[in-house]
């Protein structure tokens, strides 16, 4: 392909941007859902169930409907069919087991939280007040609510399913051909060598989008317009088009300014479709807002795994195998990607390291609780967590530093590509360049030093250093690979370039932005393959009626995949533009070369524009017989591989013995993300995922009572860290550029996330290991930690802090490594 | 309905309101002023910070009828003559949002975070935005954007590391 030089225009990609989204929403001037108001436009408030599991007895609504200004209340059995359903995308077995999930259930409840009834009114507080004039007769069932406990189906959450056990996903090495037999070399270590075996809580989160969900649907027009605060306006058309037997063709889904998603927003949710339904019987503009409380309590959750795991390896410390046994909980219904998020970390539990046998095994769950989805990383911090606390459990065992255990374990440069004992092909990397820079950044043998010089004098405050090496599969996804796994659509992602008639440039993009920074990224990468002006170029995207093609945003995958999408469509307006340009030069195609924006004969000052091209094309006075006069195209990418990113994150915390508080002193990271299109965008995506791994670590979990009702239902009570509770973070990068793909970047949204969880963890439990604690379950609050030291002051177990040995046959649970060759 | 009338960003209005409305419900609902969101129902996140008579409230903590004879300054108003607001302007040059929705909260405590102190250490910033949470950026960008506003930050935000944001090549 052309390049695209112009010796006194600087590059776009790489140069900090400010972002052209800023303007709009440093102002005002936005546009969220819950701002858009349409003339006549009735409002919504849903009636919903107190309980976790209930036969709904009877609704009676004559109260509610006898109320001002209201409209309408509506049931589940009013709307029957059109109500449409919440779709599984992808049923990781061929018998997985999924309860059908009606957006307002006729029978029978299954969390609390779900929709009964809607409140139709003139206003939203008329709506709300009327909710509460809803009597609905219950009839409550025994729920499913631990995890563990229902994987004994003794209480069912569907008792017509006769289980709730949804599905059995295996991956086996051995039976992949990509490694050996694990239970071989767990075997081999139990008389030879070193076994850790761990079990790590991955507490249930909620992703807390700051913007509420929100939806509005117009169904006055030809086309039904929904409105709706979501990551997919494309697969949500599709979803309501599906289920309710609304062509496809009749739906418009525009996602306007979106506050943030983190995963939270990729659903098909029964609000939207309770508004589209509504809609439609009424005739009229509907619009629902959620408040706080219901987008904590209904909004799907994430994470919530027991993970068992049994790593062996020599006594040398070189790993021989790991083995995964994941429990996940699904909650109330099997959600859009649902059991596949646990999936999504089958292949990253080995992580760096060249491990030569592996087996992952996940038993999805069904629960009467919240449903669970994609959370920020969605199975990758899972795997990551697991892998980087066994790592630093290994080095503990063998009296070694962490990161030389990892050393002896990784990949090497000189390794790539190279093919894992998951089956997957990393195609670049440099994990002892990324880890020096880190070390280096963080100032990690002076801390070390520091560390050993306050233990030895016993500080009442100990430091802690954790470390966390990871990679991470970006870019969703290969089609191929998804159809393997038997998910319901493909992985490609669609652009288009549209040359206006004054010069302009339009981007039509199918990734749809909710924080991201496409319009900047993409209008970067656009001026410097087309060689336009960066001011020239907008990003239109969100619209399914402007992006009419596109599978959104989620899985680190806008740009690796949506932007190669945009380079394929570029490069062949460029190629069109060619014989035009021949054309009007009166010279031969071939005499032309491209740079930027611009088509010059060889050895002559000769030349025409992109830009005037665009014109002469629009104008159409004069063009060569065999072409159309136009420049626009069009592109869709399906991409051949994932892309690994990778980086090491260290972490320096301070544990306060009497108190159990953590305070975290320093954080850096050095990530490789191959090429970087703009660092200021790349350093807030980094910025915003710590805090969110860190989140995890430190603070957050939702917390269901005995009862099934969600505890943590408000900000008051589920604690998102403040500015107060951060620090600033450290960042740098190596640049290890992707092969498989154009521009050499990699995903970097969710990378953040997903390394810094264990790096916390393991630095708090590193700063009080040496009162023998090995363990303290997330999220490490004061309270866990205090205990975890007083537990282990008082020789006893620490209850429901750290975790215990999963064997009991061994004995030996609690604050004792069961490692052959080791602790016996 | 009570009758209030107040001064928002410049311009005098009056309206009969419920006396159970909020103020930030009366900016949004009545006024049009949706620059000014709503984040929860606890007055926990600060998206609804506006200026009252000057001083930062969070909107949704306020009814409507106690703003009556007040100035309302929203972040729509915080702009003058079409020049961003020098806190606005370090927002947009650091980087300090992403999704935005908790930014014209965040930019109007900020605003009155410097008023009050106007050279803030970076511990002074973080806890007088305690009360405005942010689910994008960490954080650190923001304190950034209030150092930069505040005269103190480098221009080049966004790190705080040396050789941050320089990228060492492979």
């Amino acid at each position: 392909m052309t390049a695209v030089q112009e010796p006194s225009a600087e590059r776009e990609i790489g140069r900090e941007r400010r972002r052209k989204e800023d303007q709009r929403l440093i102002t005002g001037r936005t546009r969220w859902t819950d701002n858009i108001a349409l003339p006549g436009m009735l409002h919504l408030a849903m009636v919903r169930s107190p309980f976790a599991h209930a036969t709904i007895v009877s609704i009676d609504t004559s109260e509610a409907k006898n109320a001002t200004n209201v409209v309408d209340v509506v049931t589940g059995a009013d709307l029957g069919e059109a109500q449409g359903a919440c779709i599984n995308a992808w049923a990781i077995t061929e018998d997985q087991v999924t309860p059908p999930h009606l957006p307002m259930p006729v029978d029978r409840v299954a969390f609390a939280g779900e929709v009964v009834a809607v409140v139709v009114a003139r206003s939203a507080a008329e709506a709300r007040d009327a909710a509460e004039l809803v009597d609905v007769e219950y009839d409550e069932l025994p729920a499913a609510l631990d995890l563990k406990h229902a994987a004994t189906d003794e209480v069912l959450a569907h008792p017509d399913l006769g289980t709730n056990k949804s599905a059995f996903w295996r991956f086996d090495s051995a039976e992949a051909g990509t490694g050996g037999d694990v239970d071989a070399a767990i075997e081999k270590a139990r008389t030879d060598g070193i076994v850790i075996e761990r079990e790590y809580r991955q507490q249930r989160l909620i992703p807390a989008f700051m913007e509420p969900r929100s939806v509005v649907v117009d169904p006055t027009g030809e086309q039904i317009t929904v409105w709706s605060a979501t990551q997919v306006p494309h697969i949500l058309r599709f979803a309501i088009a599906a289920t309710t037997g609304v062509p496809e063709s009749k739906i418009r889904v525009i996602a306007p300014d979106v506050g943030g998603g983190f995963g939270g927003k990729l659903q098909q949710t029964p609000e939207e479709m309770i508004a589209f339904a509504v809609a439609r019987r009424l005739g009229r503009p509907v619009k629902f807002t959620e408040t706080r409380s219901e987008s904590l309590m209904t909004a799907h959750h994430g994470r919530d795994q027991w993970q068992k795991l049994t790593m062996s390896a020599e006594k040398d410390g070189t790993v021989t195998g790991l083995k995964v046994e994941l429990l996940a909980d699904l909650g109330a219904y099997v959600a859009i990607v649902g059991g596949g998020v646990p999936v999504l970390g089958a292949f990253m539990f080995n992580s760096i390291y060249k491990f030569p046998a592996y087996q992952f095994n996940c038993q999805t769950v069904l629960t009467n609780k919240t449903w669970t989805d994609a959370y920020r990383g969605a199975g990758r911090p899972e795997a990551t967590f697991a892998i980087e606390r066994l790592m630093d459990e290994l080095a503990a065992e063998l009296g070694e530093d962490p990161i030389e255990v990892r050393r002896r374990n990784w990949i090497h440069a000189d390794e790539f590509p190279f093919s894992t004992v998951a089956g997957l092909e990393y195609d670049s990397g440099d994990y002892e360049k990324a880890t020096r820079r880190a070390m280096e950044m963080l100032g990690y043998d002076e801390l070390r030093a520091e560390q050993k010089r306050r233990r030895d004098a016993g500080d009442r405050v100990q430091l802690g250093i954790g470390v966390s090496t990871f990679t991470e599969m970006c870019g969703l996804a290969p089609s191929r690979v998804l159809g393997q796994l038997n998910y319901g659509a493909g992985g490609w992602e669609h652009a288009s370039v549209r040359m206006l008639a004054t010069g302009k440039v339009e981007v039509v993009t199918g990734a749809s932005a909710h924080g991201q920074g496409h319009e900047t990224a993409f209008s970067q990468i656009v001026a410097d393959r087309l060689g336009v002006p960066f001011e020239d170029v907008e990003v239109l995207h969100g619209d399914t009626q402007v992006a009419p093609k596109g599978l959104d945003t989620y899985g680190s995958r806008s740009l690796v995949v949506g932007g190669e999408a945009l380079v394929k469509a570029v490069d062949k307006v460029i190629d069109k533009a060619r014989p035009l340009a021949a054309h009007l030069l009166e010279a031969s195609a071939d005499d032309l070369e491209y740079a930027g924006g611009r088509f010059g004969v060889r050895g002559t000052d000769q030349g025409i524009t992109i830009q005037e091209l665009a014109t002469a094309a629009f104008a159409a006075h004069s063009y060569p017989e065999d072409m159309e006069p136009s420049l626009d195209a069009d592109a869709t990418y399906d991409p051949v591989n994932f892309n690994f990113p990778h980086g090491t994150h260290l972490c320096a915390v301070e544990v306060d013995t009497e108190t159990g508080q953590v305070s975290m002193r320093r954080y850096a990271c050095c990530d490789d993300i191959g090429n970087i299109i703009n660092p200021l965008i790349v350093a807030g995506q980094v910025h915003g995922g710590l805090v969110q791994g860190i989140a995890q670590a430190l603070w957050e979990e939702a917390v269901h009572d005995d009862s099934g009702t969600l505890v943590s239902g408000s900000f008051t009570d589920y604690l998102l860290p403040t500015a107060a509770d951060t620090i600033s973070f450290d960042i740098d990068h190596t640049t290890s550029p992707s092969l498989t793909n154009t521009l050499g970047t990699k995903g970097v949204g969710e990378a953040g996330t997903i390394a810094s969880t264990p790096a916390v963890v393991n630095a708090v439990v590193d700063a009080v290991r040496h009162l023998g604690i090995d363990d303290i379950a997330m999220p490490c609050t004061p309270e866990r930690v205090w205990r975890a030291i007083q537990g282990v002051a008082k020789g006893g177990a620490t209850e429901g802090a750290a975790m215990p040995h999963f064997d009991s046959s061994t004995g030996m649970e609690g604050t004792v490594d069961r490692t052959t060759g080791g602790a016996q | 309905m009570t009758r209030i009338s107040l001064t928002v960003d410049g311009a005098r209005v009056a309206d009969d309101v419920e006396p159970r409305m909020l103020l930030v419900q009366y900016l949004r609902e009545r006024l049009g002023k949706t620059g000014t969101v709503i984040g929860c129902d606890t007055s926990n996140c600060g998206a609804c910070t506006v200026h009252l008579d000057g001083e930062s409230v969070k909107s949704c903590n306020v009814l409507a009828v106690q703003a009556d004879g007040c100035e309302v300054t929203t972040i729509e108003g915080l702009a003058q003559d079409g020049e961003l607001h020098p806190v606005q302007e370090a927002f947009r040059e650091c980087h300090g949002l992403q999704c935005g929705f908790c930014t014209p909260g965040m930019v109007m405590q900020s605003v009155a975070l410097l008023k009050e102190n106007p050279q803030p250490s970076e511990e002074e910033i973080r806890l007088g935005l305690e009360g405005n949470l942010c689910r994008c950026t960490g954080y650190h960008n923001i304190v950034r954007a209030v150092q930069h506003a505040a005269g103190a930050g480098s221009t080049t935000s966004s790190a705080s590391g040396a050789g941050a944001e320089q990228g060492v090549t492979a």
